[in-house]
């Protein structure tokens, strides 16, 4: 088995082994590890083809339990949902009017095919975008601010204690007087689902650094720019991603159920447009869409982080969710 | 004591140092009246009983505590603030994790507005003195305690300090990891010639390292003794057994031990009375001052 010995982990391991870093001594300062892949010893019955075909192999061979797993629960869902469409059951939850997934999955085809559709879904995101980036940009700045000055924390937490309780939605009737066009109150709405859990997490991330690193800092010479750009934030960010995360979650309920009650385009308001128009599939396509966009957007978030912070990573621990 | 006078790089001056905290409302003196001196290129170490005050002492020098009473100087100007002439060495492995070894090295130099190339010129050259040059691009995460610390070490001598302040930097790191550590710390004090103050309650790691001991009493902390060590250098780990260094270290050990014996009666009487009341046990701190 000569292809036994040519396998390598992608990352370089075997950089880690004990060397003889300076003269001064014998002893065997071998840094930690961090991560163990546990593909590295399931080379048993790797084919003899490139290294490329063995990674796959390795792949399927540490993932591939679990990836049945996962079929197999999401086939059980769709299972259970269209026996109980097909079947028509109806103990006190009423599967009557449901459609099945057959009949969502051709409504789905179609819809697809609608630039009007398709324009719900842009404009969605771009509400989204909008709410969240301006939630990110205040909640990660006011936090910081709050998070290292006392004085700050005295003069804006308790009137943010206030308004922190008042869930985005309570907000609607508020936000439409507020604002000049349906459009921005429900940008509004969107930023204040994002605004509090990003806020909280980043001036909880500020208080949990580790102080001495902060001191480090200063008698390298930071100033207190510096400090904040360089040291403050950064070693914040783990929470910061944290607070990222839930707004993210946060911000697309919000922005749902503004759609809803509010809008005009939208997937929230497609949704509830597809139940006053008794157009059902379309009512679960929405909701599907909804998931889905959701993930993709938490998805994101999670790809910023690691590309962001590149530490937490090669250590692998605290940067998921 | 008056070598003020002599212009010399890097030279600490403590002056009827007292500083006071107030705990549960009660003022106590944690240090009182010290002066000591670290003339340039002199590793002056600092040994004493656990809450003598050592620590608070290197943060007056280091500029994060305003003394009571007193004035602390280097190179004859008062220490205002925390500042990159005084290199600082903590006892927690200070690295910023989201740094790259290399990175935490030239932080100080980034700091000083110096140019990228010159920074990692300065900062590899450090790094290879230290025997750390194949791990610049590591994570602190990814390294041993001695390695952290010896990039901290590192950290603190790329802005060129004429002063080093160490806070017990190896009393995390084990027996072994420390021996080999005081050997490089020596070595690199060696060859760049400053000043160090190093706080330590390891007797031998005191005696192997330093020009001179200060011995400080149980809190309120003084100085109680000030013992120079006569060994030459460069120092080896042989000398550990010679007949000066195993005097010096019974010297040193008796003069502790007095003074963690008057710390611990006075922590038990403390103890036994807070436990109960608390101002009955301010009472005794107050009664013990």
């Amino acid at each position: 088995m000569g292809t036994a010995i040519r396998i390598q982990p992608a990352d370089d391991v075997g950089s880690f082994a004990p060397k003889q870093d300076d003269g001064a001594t014998s002893l065997r300062e071998v840094p930690v590890v961090p991560v163990v892949r546990r593909a590295e010893r399931s080379d048993t019955a790797a084919p003899a083809g490139t290294l490329r075909s063995s990674a796959w192999w390795r792949l399927l061979c540490s993932e591939g339990p679990a990836m049945l797993l996962a079929v197999v629960s999401i086939g059980l869902l769709i299972g259970f949902w269209y026996l109980a469409t097909a079947y028509r059951w109806d103990f006190y939850i009423r599967f009557t009017h449901i459609p099945g997934p057959v009949e969502v999955y051709r409504d789905a085809l179609a819809l697809f095919g609608d630039p009007k559709f398709m324009t719900n879904i842009t404009i969605s995101l771009r509400r989204i975008m909008f709410g969240f980036v301006v939630a990110t940009v205040l909640g990660v700045g006011f936090g910081l601010l709050i998070g290292r000055y006392r004085a700050a924390r005295g003069l804006l937490f308790p009137a943010m204690e206030i308004l922190r309780p008042i869930p985005a939605i309570a907000w609607v009737p508020m936000s439409i007087m507020l604002w000049p066009t349906t459009e921005t109150s429900i940008v509004f709405i969107t930023f204040l689902g994002a605004f509090f859990p990003i806020l909280l997490n980043t001036m909880h991330g500020v208080a949990t650094m580790d102080s001495v690193l902060v001191r480090a800092a200063r008698c390298l010479g930071a100033n207190e720019f510096a400090l904040m750009t360089q040291v403050v934030l950064r070693g914040a960010m783990p929470h910061i991603f944290t607070g990222l995360s839930v707004g993210m979650g946060v911000a697309w309920v919000s922005l749902i159920a503004a759609e809803m009650i509010s809008g005009q385009y939208g997937v929230g308001y497609f949704t509830w447009e597809a139940y006053s128009l008794i157009e059902y599939s379309h009512i679960v396509i929405g909701m599907l869409v909804i998931g889905v966009l959701g993930l993709l957007c938490s998805g994101a978030i999670r790809l910023l982080a690691r590309l962001a912070m590149p530490w937490q990573v090669s250590v692998g621990k605290e940067n998921t969710r | 004591m008056n070598a003020t006078s002599v212009p010399g790089k890097g030279h600490i001056e403590i002056r009827d140092v007292c500083v006071r905290f107030t705990q549960n409302g009660v003022p106590l003196d944690a240090v009182s009246e010290v002066s000591l001196d670290v003339k340039p290129g002199e590793f002056v170490s600092i040994v004493g009983p656990s809450g003598c005050g050592k620590s608070t002492l290197l943060n007056i020098v280091a500029g994060f505590l305003k003394p009571h009473q007193g004035i602390v100087s280097v190179d004859g100007s008062p220490v205002g603030g925390p500042g990159a002439d005084r290199g600082v060495v903590f006892q927690q492995y200070s690295l910023f994790p989201w740094l790259r070894v290399r990175e935490n090295v030239e932080f100080g130099l980034k700091m000083k507005g110096v140019s990228r190339s010159a920074r990692e010129t300065k900062a590899r050259t450090l790094l290879g003195l230290a025997g750390l040059l194949s791990f610049e691009n590591h994570y602190p995460e990814q390294l041993s305690g001695g390695m952290k610390q010896r990039v901290g070490i590192v950290r603190a001598l790329a802005t060129s300090p004429q002063v080093m302040l160490m806070d017990e930097p190896f009393g995390a790191l084990d027996s072994q990891t420390r021996v080999v550590m005081q050997e490089i710390l020596t070595n690199m004090w060696q060859q760049l010639q400053l000043s160090v103050l190093f706080i330590t309650h390891d007797i031998e790691e005191a005696i192997f390292l330093s020009d001179k001991i200060y011995v400080m009493t149980a809190r309120p902390g003084r100085i109680k003794a000030e013992i120079p060590v006569p060994l030459p250098r460069p120092r080896t780990p042989e000398m550990t057994s010679s007949p000066t260094f195993v005097a010096l270290h019974r010297q040193l050990k008796a003069l502790i031990r007095e003074e963690s014996l008057a710390a611990m009666g006075g922590e038990l009487k403390e103890g036994g009375l807070a436990g109960h009341d608390w101002h009955v046990g301010a009472e005794g701190v107050g009664a013990m001052l």
